[in-house]
């Protein structure tokens, strides 16, 4: 057997093509490490330290731009489709981290292991966004979940906690059962788990006609379904989100929800012209089912943390018929929408988190009455985010939605669009209830006041509310990025 | 080299276990170990395929699937011991401080 030949010149693109993620592990790496070292006081430098990680990966993607670069023989692939998703993770993750300074003060969860749990899960993801083999996005997909599993059940004392972890742990280890299973098939089918190769042979008819490749690609999109908490295999989302410490809701509701529909994208924009129109009507079932079901169960929630984890299943469905179609205006769209959704989704659990103080009794949206005239400045943060959420100008989340149905009509989905703007106009209904409750009703008589942020907390709070306004008047650029991001992917 | 059908049907009866452990049991322990069966389920497919083939890829994933597994179940029985230090039970009908 001749030795096997390393290439230098290969290795060294294969490693940069990977530079954002090895930056990433490489802090959380670091995090455990001066956890050791660290007394006990001082343990606040950790997120300081997981703050300069994560910006000097975002730096490395700006850097970087977004040529095609393809490394470890096309396992993965550093393009416009992963830059873009690379940046909503990685400002997914900053917010968070930059909200971590208050929030673990509070609930004492500034532990190394919280920093570096975040930071993996983050770097799974980015690879998820990146992976063009389905071995890539498999491992993602792990790396991303196992410690958001770990995450979810951080307050190991409380009930809800520990409770939502292991619903959450059970349901997502069944769906990685589901992809997994999906890979296999069509590995048997076609003999390759790369997705480029795939789509070629999905040109041919036989291979699409396949009914094991058909079970395979199903199995396949369950497995991510599970992941972005699509109907009806979202059972675990309220649970796992109204259990969770605040902080990791608001990073799994934006970050892993981006990184499951990157891999979505990736899957179905190539193999889609293959599969037309056998997977397009499926997918025009689940973002209608999902839309309509995330809606309806909103409507009836008094918890904010609940009503706001059914509203992520809804956004989903919004996110989801862009998709549909399988074409470039959707896509982009949909990249958009995913964007906005990271900003103002963890914009609306920060203020949430702020007047809440306590973990579940604090949810109560009776604790909210009245907050509106007496902290005016979160009153207002927290309407702007909601007003988003339910798609009203002038906000980005009227352009999101905006783009999406356009999309949909151009394709000739109008009835899929009217169902989207229907659904949209019931959401408004629970979002404004809410401010409603802030402006409107009197305050309990022993309301608490909500907590004092920190410096980074109110940063975080005001890039996200700068990034809700400014994308609502001037989204050019971000949907022209978007585009060619989409455009990257194709060719 | 064997036709891989037979591997296949083995491995989509060891799946088919898997799943219906998960969907009948209540023991929260028992479910973790029927996620197993389905890893497993998965994994015969894949040798299967890749010793067919002669393509080392099927067997690779196999050792992924195999160190992922390995990792998920350190996660879950560590999950399954906090709950039960709260509850005393790892029934997960009776988990319902949440609602279901």
């Amino acid at each position: 057997m001749a030795p096997i030949a390393i290439d230098a010149q290969a290795l060294l693109q294969s490693t940069y093509s990977i530079l954002p993620e090895i930056l990433v592990v490489a802090t959380a790496l670091f995090v455990l490490f001066v956890d050791l070292i660290l007394p006990e006081e001082n343990k606040r430098v950790l997120c300081g330290v997981s703050i300069i990680g994560v910006a000097l990966s975002l730096f490395a993607v700006f850097s970087m731009g977004p040529a095609r670069i393809s490394g470890f023989s096309g396992a993965v692939v550093h393009d416009g489709l992963g830059a873009f998703f690379e940046i909503v993770i990685l400002s997914a993750c900053a917010l968070t981290l930059l909200m971590a300074t208050g929030y673990s003060e509070w609930e004492g969860t500034h532990k190394g292991e919280f920093y570096s749990l975040l930071l993996l899960s983050t770097s799974g993801m980015m690879f998820m966004a990146k992976g063009t083999d389905l071995m890539t996005v498999f491992l993602g997909l792990e790396t991303l979940s196992i410690p958001i599993y770990v995450l979810v059940g951080f307050h190991r004392n409380r009930m809800s906690s520990i409770e939502g972890a292991l619903k959450y742990f059970l349901l997502g280890a069944f769906a990685s059962g589901f992809l997994l299973y999906g890979i296999a098939l069509i590995y048997a089918v076609s003999g390759t788990t790369k997705i480029p190769q795939l789509a070629a042979m999905l040109l041919d008819a036989s291979l699409a006609g396949n009914p094991m490749f058909l079970a395979g690609a199903g199995l396949l999109l369950v497995g991510l379904a599970f992941k972005v908490s699509l109907v009806p295999f979202h059972m675990w989302t309220p649970d796992a989100y109204e259990g969770a410490p605040t902080l990791v809701t608001a990073f799994m509701s934006a970050a892993v929800k981006a990184a499951a529909f990157a891999a979505l994208i990736r899957f179905l924009l190539l193999a889609l012209p293959g599969m037309q129109p056998a997977m397009g009507k499926i997918l025009w079932i689940l973002a209608v089912l999902t839309m309509t079901v995330g809606n309806l169960s909103a409507l009836r929630q008094d918890n904010v943390k609940r009503m706001l984890a059914y509203s992520s299943i809804a956004h989903a469905g919004y996110i989801l018929v862009g998709m549909v179609s399988g074409d470039v205006l959707g896509g982009q769209a949909s990249l958009f929408y995913l964007l906005v959704y990271a900003f103002m989704n963890i914009g609306a659990f920060g203020v949430v988190m702020l007047i809440a103080q306590k973990e579940d009794e604090g949810y109560d949206i009776g604790n909210f009455a009245g907050i509106g005239f007496r902290y005016p400045v979160l009153g207002a943060l927290l309407t702007l985010f909601l007003v988003s959420l339910g798609g009203i100008p002038p906000t980005a989340g009227f352009i999101g939605k905006f783009y999406l149905f356009s999309a949909a009509v151009k394709n000739g989905y109008i009835g899929l669009a009217v169902i989207g703007v229907l659904n949209s106009a019931v959401s408004i209904y629970y979002y404004l209830r809410l401010v409603v409750y802030m402006y409107m009703m009197p305050a309990g008589a022993e309301a608490p006041a909500p907590r004092p942020p920190r410096v980074a907390f109110s940063l975080a709070l005001c890039a996200s509310a700068a990034v809700v306004l400014v994308l609502g008047i001037l989204p050019r650029s971000v949907l022209e990025f978007a585009e060619r991001s989409v455009l990257s992917l194709l060719m | 080299m064997m036709e891989p059908s037979a591997y296949l049907l083995l491995s989509g009866i060891l799946f088919g276990i898997g799943v219906a452990g998960v969907v009948a049991r209540k023991n929260a322990l028992i479910v973790i170990m029927s996620v197993e069966i389905m890893l497993n389920g998965v994994n015969v497919a894949f040798i299967a395929v890749g010793s067919h083939l002669g393509d080392p890829t099927g067997s690779v994933f196999a050792f992924m699937v195999m160190t992922v597994a390995a990792a998920e179940a350190a996660v879950g029985l560590a999950i399954l011991i906090a709950i039960f230090r709260l509850k005393e039970t790892v029934d997960i009908t009776e988990l319902s401080v949440l609602k279901w």
